[in-house]
């Protein structure tokens, strides 16, 4: 992609990747938060491919195609069958409410801002200029492993990390070698297809998984 | 080749062992004896790289994807003779839980693959030339790791495998980050080959790298291994982890994981200390470290769990190895390495022994195990002595190797550091001793014989303290290697 719709497009796919991972902590329904986690997975992807595109890069064009699939179809795919055996399951009683949330989310965002100043410096450009809004998703991805009890949250807290270091990476270097990005898109699936199987097991003995049930191990 | 044959013999046995558990074959003994020689040939063709490359030049397998100076190969041999040491007592739990029906012959199989998939993910790890694989390596020993902390499939070991999952994971993210934030770097280098990260190339070119952006990378990079390597802030997952895993898997996991995760972060400090200068890593390599003796020390004298009074015990060395590797001269290095080496062997023995002990008494409460001393006598003194090494105590290597970082970090200027360690140690030394106190000594009830212990445990775990008592007291064999590897990342 060349001209002047370029950092526009770019702009608009990884700004999606932002407001979903904002979406992520607004609402308590796990089956919205699914689904604005596969809203993300696919933007991230499109982000891989609008950059593809610029550049030239068949490699990059090959990562966003399998960014795409495993991280906007495979994966949310997982975590709706968690959701589905449960109907109605919502996020009960995160220990932040969520208009505090929101705000500690604002704050984290200039935070992220702030901490990327230097980035951005290096190498000024529409990608770089980005970079933020990667490792804003990173924070708030931290904020709700911390603040969420639901193990669907906790899940999408840890996908909200990851996609917001790929997002930056991304923007950053175009994309680390083509071995480092399958190995690490590889990785998030089977860490996904674990944490799967856990939370099955867990739901089999607990029942819903909620892990302020989790009381065994305390100091 | 030789580096592809080191990968190869415990794949090789992963992959044995994984059709088995297939082919739903029952679990027999000589599946186990068949890892611990895979293991055994590990430590063997170890030490012969180890040799080669202190004595002529690093290697660099055909491909270019792994290489070995002397630093990997100190790091193979550590993971060769550890995962020899576990693999002993894997057979053991492996029978025992077998003949109880606690465990099918399946699932025998299964965690004997998994075992040497996680060794061969280590392996990797450590001859990994680009920091990249490495970093995928390092990721895939959390998966492969998370069933094996859940494999007694109590709830605990359930809720100990989701807490590591999900904190390990996160923090790796974020070590995913820093490198790419060091290769972004790299990009905008003058004189650095396109779309590499070699560890050799960056290092060349670290002179070079924007200082900025690498003193965020660095934050991060100590962040997300420093989860991996159990240090504070991080570390909420190793206790649990540590005591619900089965004790061959705590063994492997506190004796070598933690360290092949702090290799990692040498490697990216020797490219730190060139860009910024020392000042930069050893601030937050301090920190960390100090952080993480500081919560070891508050948490150990309330435990009432011999396993994680174990787990704690790890979080207090790894502490102690930031705060030498912060040091970061040649001397504060190979006190590193001495060290990776001591509390590996001596961690791994107390996790075989104390697994030993719960397969006797069926519960890991430090007020129910009293007066193993008289009760089971060679049991209790292999405890006994691996909670001497432990606590830095001579002859053994960890009161060398402390020795020698307490003196490295006061010719650092960390003189201050090392002095609020040493505080933090004699409250951990007072915890231990008083738990161990309780463990070891008083009278066995009237009327109880002492019991032997069988040789198969016996024989490894005395010849893993030997092992340690070896490199306290004699400089040979391994002064060569440790001096030729502290070069390769020293300030």
């Amino acid at each position: 992609m060349t001209g002047s719709a370029y950092p526009g497009v770019l702009g608009l796919t990884a700004g999606a990747v932002l407001a979903c991972a904002v979406v992520t902590l607004w609402r308590r329904d796990l089956n919205a938060i699914v689904s604005a986690l596969a809203v993300q997975g696919a933007a991230l992807g499109l982000t891989a491919g609008v950059l593809a595109a610029h550049t030239r890069d068949a490699g990059l064009a090959v990562t966003a195609v399998v960014v795409l699939t495993a991280k906007g179809l495979v994966i949310p795919g997982l975590l709706r069958r968690i959701v589905r055996r449960d109907p109605g399951s919502r996020e009960t009683a995160p220990l932040v409410n969520v208009p505090a949330s929101l705000l500690a989310a604002a704050a984290l965002i200039v935070l992220a801002y702030l901490a990327t100043g230097p980035v951005i410096t290096l190498a000024p450009g529409p990608a770089s200029r980005l970079v933020p809004a990667g490792m804003a998703t990173v924070l708030l991805g931290f904020f709700m492993l911390a603040t969420r009890r639901k193990a669907v949250s906790q899940i999408t807290g840890l996908l909200l990390v990851d996609n917001g270091a790929a997002l930056a990476t991304f923007l950053l270097t175009a994309g680390v070698p083509l071995l480092v990005e399958f190995g690490a898109s590889l990785d998030v699936l089977l860490v996904t297809v674990v944490l799967r199987v856990l939370a099955t097991t867990m739901r089999a003995r607990f029942g819903p998984v909620d892990l302020d049930q989790l009381r065994e191990l305390h100091d | 080749m030789l580096l592809y044959l080191i990968l190869a013999v415990p794949v090789a046995g992963a992959v044995g062992a994984g059709a088995a558990a297939a082919a739903g074959t029952p679990w027999r003994r000589w599946t186990g004896w068949l890892a611990a020689a895979a293991n055994g040939a590990v430590l063997v063709i170890g030490s012969a790289l180890a040799v080669w490359v202190t004595q002529h030049h690093p290697v660099t397998a055909p491909g270019g994807v792994l290489r070995a100076d002397a630093l990997s190969a100190f790091m193979v041999v550590v993971i060769g003779a550890i995962a020899l040491l576990a693999s002993c007592q894997s057979a053991r739990y492996l029978s025992d839980q077998t003949a109880r029906g606690a465990c099918s012959p399946r699932h025998a199989a299964l965690y004997t693959a998994l075992v040497q998939a996680f060794t061969g993910c280590m392996l990797i790890a450590v001859l990994a030339a680009n920091l990249g694989v490495m970093w995928v390596a390092v990721e895939a020993t959390t998966i492969t790791t998370t069933f094996l902390v859940g494999h007694r499939r109590t709830d605990g070991a359930l809720e100990a495998s989701w807490k590591y999952m999900v904190i390990c994971s996160a923090g790796i993210a974020l070590a995913f980050l820093g490198t790419a934030l060091v290769y972004y770097a790299s990009l905008h280098a003058a004189g650095h080959p396109a779309g590499s990260l070699d560890w050799t190339s960056l290092l060349a070119t670290a002179p070079h790298l924007n200082p900025a952006v690498m003193r965020l990378a660095m934050a991060l990079l100590v962040l997300g291994y420093g989860t991996k390597a159990g240090l504070a802030p991080m570390h909420s997952w190793l206790p649990d982890a540590h005591s619900q895993a089965p004790a061959p898997v705590s063994a492997l996991m506190s004796g070598v994981l933690l360290t092949v995760a702090f290799y990692a972060l040498l490697r990216f400090k020797a490219i730190t200390d060139a860009t910024l200068g020392a000042g930069y890593p050893r601030a937050l390599l301090a920190a960390a470290g100090l952080a993480s003796l500081a919560v070891a020390a508050s948490l150990l004298l309330t435990q009432r769990d011999y396993k994680r009074m174990l787990a704690y015990h790890s979080i207090e060395h790894m502490g102690l190895i930031a705060l030498g590797a912060a040091a970061g001269s040649a001397l504060a290095i190979a006190a590193v390495l001495l060290h990776i080496l001591g509390h590996g062997l001596a961690k791994g023995v107390l996790f075989l022994a104390s697994g030993e002990i719960l397969l006797a008494e069926g519960t890991s409460d430090i007020a129910k195990v009293p007066a193993l001393l008289s009760r089971r006598p060679v049991l209790g003194g292999i405890f006994g002595f691996g909670l001497v090494a432990l606590l830095g105590l001579p002859p053994f290597s960890l009161f060398v190797s402390e020795l020698n970082m307490i003196r490295a970090e006061a010719a650092a200027g960390l003189g201050w550091a090392a002095a609020l360690a040493l505080v933090c140690m004699a409250v951990i030394f007072a915890a231990v001793m008083t738990h161990g106190r309780h463990l070891l000594l008083g009278d066995a009830p009237p009327g109880e014989q002492p019991q032997a212990t069988p040789r198969i445990v016996t024989v490894p775990l005395t010849a893993g303290l030997a092992a340690c008592v070896l490199f306290g007291v004699s400089a040979w064999p391994l002064q060569p290697l440790l001096h030729a590897a502290a070069q390769v990342v020293a300030s």
